[in-house]
């Protein structure tokens, strides 16, 4: 297929998206991540039956302790496809790639480096 | 086991965010297991206090533990030697667990992570519901198992009142009437005959009414 994806973005594989914790989110933008999209099976065809309503639970509580905290929901999201969908995660990748682009590098990395340059 | 809820991030930000040092402090027991105070919890917790601080320019030291538990006084021992680390303390045990701390630690300020709710059950997924108001002088055995103290709006000891319909309770349309549980529950299994007793009157004394609690067992004791 040799589809064409945004570079800046690092793939962690899972077993499952039921294996994502909150924490795992969390901890990505505290090391300067700008974004973060979890890419699940198809709602209903999940090979443990709920992994991805899981994981789609846990983005949400992600985000929404990402807008308490002043870096924002918007930056993470979940998107759900079937394995055979290259196509559609390429899609996927521009458009996330494109709305963190859009909303500029995360107020955490802004701190580390207004710090780093004081210092 | 004690059911417990987490306080809004909001709130813990605004109790710390004059401390420099915190510590984040989980305990293993019940509010792990209703998904309020355990170790994912702590770490979530310290996450966000961490990018929160950070975005406000005003990075603090934030660590985690999470202990056995808290209402444990060799396992708060664990905090003894680096207790001078901190200037304040968020423990995310129930309410006991948090007196407890504070009592062994006096100078270092402690704060409460969660809300304690109740003693309950783990009804469903993200579910959880009172069981027991710890009156101290347990009528189960009357009631077919089922607790008119604890799930009757009213404590009624000889119900149903006639607020009970279709076996819900007038407070709200999704709360069981508990009486009518009991009578299913007694129906069931073929005791009816009890629910024709009259409950003689409650000995409250050992609720809350009588003051704080306690438990004396000289035959445990060393």
């Amino acid at each position: 297929m040799r589809l064409k994806i945004p570079a800046n973005f690092r793939i962690v594989r899972v077993p499952c998206t039921g294996k994502v914790d909150i924490i795992h989110v969390l901890r990505a933008f505290e090391k300067g991540a700008d974004g973060v999209y979890v890419v699940g099976c198809m709602e209903g065809d999940c090979h443990y039956n709920e992994g991805n309503f899981r994981a789609r639970k846990r983005i949400e509580q992600a985000a929404m302790i990402l807008d308490k905290v002043g870096v924002g929901g918007e930056r993470v999201k979940m998107f759900n496809l079937s394995s055979g969908e290259g196509p559609l995660f390429a899609q996927y990748s521009i458009e996330m790639n494109n709305k963190i682009i859009e909303l500029g590098p995360s107020p955490i990395r802004v701190a580390k480096q207004n710090k780093k340059n004081a210092a | 086991m004690i059911i417990a809820e987490k306080k809004p991030i909001e709130e813990i930000i605004d109790e710390v965010k004059d401390f420099n040092r915190i510590l984040i402090l989980g305990c293993n027991e019940c509010v792990t297991v209703c998904e309020a105070g355990g170790k994912k919890e702590v770490e979530v917790l310290s996450s966000a206090l961490r990018m929160y601080f950070i975005t406000k320019g005003d990075e603090k030291v934030i660590d985690e533990k999470t202990l056995e538990r808290q209402c444990d006084h060799e396992y708060l021992e664990e905090l003894r030697g680096n207790i001078d680390d901190y200037d304040a303390i968020v423990s995310l045990a129930c309410g006991v667990g948090v007196q407890f701390a504070a009592e062994k630690y006096l100078t270092t300020p402690l704060f409460p992570g969660v809300n304690t709710v109740c003693l309950g059950a783990n009804e469903d997924r993200g579910l959880w519901t009172e069981r027991c108001q710890a009156c101290g002088s347990c009528i189960l055995a009357r009631t077919g198992g089922i607790c008119p103290v604890s799930r009757c709006a009213k404590r009624v000891m000889n119900g149903p009142c006639g607020g009970s319909t279709n076996g819900k309770c007038e407070i709200s349309k999704d709360v069981d009437c508990a009486w009518q549980l009991i009578v299913d529950r007694l129906n069931a299994l073929n005791k009816m005959g009890d629910y024709e007793k009259v409950a003689p009157i409650k000995d409250w004394s050992t609720d809350r009414a009588g003051g704080p609690r306690t438990v004396t067992r000289e035959d445990v004791k060393i």
